[in-house]
């Protein structure tokens, strides 16, 4: 059999860089193959996904050696138009790729491109939306849609055209864990249907692997590490050294000193078969953990009692939401979009008021506070630092928020290079932002947070589209200023984050709290998991498989020796 | 949320909304010509016939676009306003007669041509504002990008009436978000602040909105590339047009009966203005 997509001695540069970006690549893929290419950020995974779907070279342009032949097609000698043509590309953001006012015309938008007469549109507009069960929503535009919704959409729009080839650029970077897993299932069944070749980029290996894949690709510093089956790939350490987590039930199981092997099929959790003496060594090393003591509980800082809060009179976004937080606490709000997590948080700082219910701090009801009052106290830092960004200078950015104090200048000067120097950016204090990376640039929208003194941070989904490295940069630097004492609240969709960073979980659903209890409990509490869009963690079904019926305090030891190996590793 | 506009599209059951977008284009356009270029009162008051027999047509109450009329109203108050300060004798230089009501002050005489000509001015506006509100809430917006392209302008030009559409709720809602994340760091920006000082500090708010706008510009761009926009240079279809039906020719030959009727009567005339103090 031919290969669909034909890499030989494929290397690509940008214009604007000075090394190339993917060197000397030789890959084959077959027709009807599922492969996922995963790799760190930076690592070129994003640059070879581009080299197939034209967007490299004729939107990026930049120098090509090596060949490229895609579905028969010379690809850096053909044109973005005629590979469109071939390969399906399904973009990381559902809510920015999504071009037509309503769901009908945004799946129809290639079809219109092709000048295809419109009786026809209609049909084929129909099918894709079948084919992705939105057809009930035609006539939605996008604000009305959720984002798992927006993403089926944008695979409809790319399914109209008959590609040989589906491209997915981290498709489950912005979704609720739920959704995550529902686009995992539909992208499989697609497949299996069509018989299209699909490449999946992502970097969150064990959401991919909820569904099979054939192959991995592992790309780092723009060559390719490892071309294997998933049960070989985890049975190696490659994915340590290059910075991918591999799936927790596969650490889980090394750390109780299972050897992981490619018979055992660690790829996929379902499949996974362990021998009797394995089950022996998980059950050995779950009873080995020293007793966890119990931490005592501080006086409430921020209560929020009976909270209730709609945007309009007929639909309350929020009901009777009661819960406190003492001082020094970390944790997790969780639950699927909509379910009133960001309405929360808008109110504590005060953006609208409550409908009924108080929310005060240190006993004192926070209602006469404006804003800027509630600045001092507490601080909110947005998701996309760039929407925080306003200076040019890393300093003026840290002092702006201080600048409208009454505070002299010299103490101003004192307050913002301490905290600068608390993030680690001192050294960079006469920077401008533009320099910094992602990571650096979220240091410095909470360093300008942390400068106001606030006994609260309030932080929305801080590690999105971060991979391993980065999202670990990013939550020991919060735990480090939560050591400080500073009170740290974190709306996320992320599973990991909310399991190993935070001791304590509130649940939302439908404008309700449904839960509030320890992280671990929640993500095995199945019941739970389903109606707030979580996704239960693996290591809930590795406890079952060996016979562990405390799976809570299971997933609460894998936490403990995972930040101990961690540390240790750092 | 932030989403609602001050102007949006009523959907109804009527014979107006089934027109499709075209024909209210062009409707529209035959319109407003008819009711610019003539000054004359009674070919006004025939078209304020029609543009208010229309408008009931469409089903939609004059309390659900409530903002945009008195929107009109305060501007056409000022208009009156000010046409009135700057020049008192326009009635007197256009009509070449001269009736003093009664004497305000200073050089400010109430002259009846006066009158007479805000009169048609302000007819003017009640002449064109139902066929304007009309044009924009009974037409779906996604018909506005089909409809442009169809009376000739380019389609790229025609598309991005359909990305500004599609795309300005959102970047309010960016604008709203940025600003709530600047205030939360005590930028003040209500009516506490001095006028100046809350200028200046939207301006904190203006950099951090156009660099995730532009972030936003790059993914729609490559979006739209992949899928084949701009693949035809002179060609494109269009999932929400609608053919042309009886109706939609009658309005249209409406249209350019009553701009016939309105330059007809220019002719007859012999000018833009009806002097009835000629007599």
């Amino acid at each position: 059999m031919e290969p669909i997509i034909s890499f030989r001695d494929f290397s690509f540069q940008y214009r604007a860089q000075k090394e190339p970006t993917v060197r000397h690549i030789n890959l084959d893929i077959m027709p009807g193959e599922r492969v996922l290419i995963a790799g760190p950020s930076g690592s070129g995974k994003s640059t070879l996904g581009n080299c197939i779907n034209g967007l490299i070279p004729f939107s990026y342009p930049g120098e090509v050696s090596g060949s490229l032949v895609v579905d028969g097609v010379n690809a850096p000698q053909s044109s973005i138009f005629e590979l469109s043509a071939h390969v399906g590309t399904v973009l990381q953001d559902p809510d920015g790729q999504f071009i037509g006012l309503t769901v009908a015309e945004d799946i129809a938008f290639a079809l219109e491109n092709s000048c295809t007469p419109q009786k026809e549109m209609h049909e084929i507009t129909r099918r894709a939306a079948e084919l992705v069960h939105i057809e009930d929503h035609l006539d939605y535009a996008p604000h009305e849609l959720s984002g798992g919704q927006k993403q089926r959409v944008s695979l409809a729009g790319v399914m109209v055209d008959q590609v040989k080839i589906l491209l997915f650029d981290e498709p489950l970077a912005n979704l609720d864990p739920a959704a995550g897993k529902q686009t995992m299932e539909l992208i499989d069944d697609i497949q299996r249907q069509t018989e299209t070749t699909v490449l999946i980029i992502e970097h969150r290996l064990e959401d991919v692997l909820w569904r099979n894949v054939d192959r991995i690709i592992l790309v780092n510093d723009g060559e390719i590490v490892a071309d294997m089956r998933p049960d070989e790939l985890l049975s190696t350490d490659l994915l340590q050294k290059n910075g991918i987590r591999e799936p927790l039930y596969v650490t889980a199981l090394r750390y109780a000193g299972v050897e992981v092997t490619a018979a055992k099929h660690p790829g996929h959790l379902p499949d996974l078969k362990l021998e009797k003496a394995d089950g022996q060594r998980v059950r050995d090393w779950f009873l080995g953990a020293p007793e966890a003591g119990q931490a005592a509980r501080k006086p409430p800082l921020l209560t929020v009692s009976d909270v209730s809060f709609g945007y309009t009179k007929e639909r309350k976004n929020l009901e009777h939401i009661s819960f406190s937080v003492s001082g020094g606490e970390m944790l997790a709000i969780v639950g699927r979009n909509g379910a009133g997590k960001s309405t929360l948080s808008k109110l504590i700082c005060g953006f609208e008021t409550p409908d009924s219910g108080t929310i005060s701090l240190n006993g004192r009801d926070l209602k006469d506070d404006s804003i800027r009052e509630r600045a001092g106290q507490i601080g909110y830092v947005m998701q996309n630092p760039n929407q925080m960004i306003s200076k040019v200078m890393i300093y003026d950015e840290v002092a702006l928020g201080l600048s409208r104090s009454c505070l002299s200048e010299a103490e101003i000067r004192e307050k913002v290079e301490e905290t600068l120097k608390i993030c680690g950016l001192y050294p960079f204090r006469n920077w401008p932002i533009s320099a910094l990376s992602f990571g650096q640039k979220k240091r410095v929208t909470i360093a300008s947070v942390l400068a106001m003194g606030p006994k609260i941070i309030i932080l929305d989904e801080p590690t999105a589209g971060q991979d391993f490295f980065h999202y670990t940069e990013i939550m020991e630097f919060l735990r480090s200023l939560n050591a400080l004492g500073v009170t740290v609240i974190m709306i996320t969709h992320d599973m990991h984050l909310m399991l190993e960073y935070t001791t304590r979980a509130l649940v939302f659903s439908d404008g309700r709290l449904i839960a509030d209890a320890a992280p671990a409990a929640v993500l095995c509490d199945s019941g739970l998991v389903e109606r707030a869009a979580l996704k239960e963690t693996s290591l809930f079904a590795l406890a079952s498989l060996c016979g562990i019926d405390e799976p809570v305090r299971f997933v609460e030891r894998f936490i403990e020796t995972d930040r101990e190996v961690r540390s240790r590793g750092r | 949320m932030a989403a609602k506009t001050v102007l949006n599209y009523l959907p109804r059951k009527s014979v107006v909304h089934e027109l499709t977008g075209t024909t209210k284009l062009v409707f529209f356009l035959l319109f407003t010509f008819a009711s610019m270029m003539t000054y004359d009162t009674r070919v006004l008051l025939a078209l304020l016939l029609v543009s208010v027999g229309i408008f009931r047509l469409s089903k939609i109450r004059f309390r659900e676009v409530r903002f945009m009329m008195t929107f009109t109203l305060v501007f056409l108050v000022l208009n009156n306003l000010f046409i009135f300060l700057f020049n008192p004798d326009q009635g007197t230089a256009l009509y070449g007669t001269r009736h003093v009501l009664f004497h305000l002050f200073w050089r400010y005489d109430l002259t009846q041509e006066q009158l007479f000509y805000m009169l048609n001015i302000s007819l003017k506006y009640f002449v064109s504002l139902p066929i304007a509100i009309l044009f924009i809430s009974a037409t779906n917006p996604s018909e506005f990008a089909a409809s442009l392209s169809s009376i000739g302008v380019s389609y790229r030009v025609s598309y991005s009436v359909a990305l500004a559409l599609r795309y300005i709720p959102d970047i309010q809602r960016d604008y709203h978000a940025i600003s709530q994340a600047q205030q939360a760091r005590g930028i003040e920006l209500g009516k506490k602040e001095k006028l100046l000082m809350r200028l200046k500090n939207s301006v904190n708010i203006l950099l951090p909105l156009i660099l995730s706008s532009l972030q936003r510009i790059d993914v729609i761009s490559s979006a739209m590339e992949l899928r084949g926009f701009g693949k035809d240079k002179k060609k494109r279809t269009w999932y929400m047009k609608r053919p042309m039906k009886r109706n939609d020719f009658i309005a249209i030959a409406l249209g350019a009966l009553l701009l016939a009727f309105s330059l007809g009567m220019i002719a007859a005339n012999g000018g833009r203005f009806w002097n009835p103090f000629a007599q």
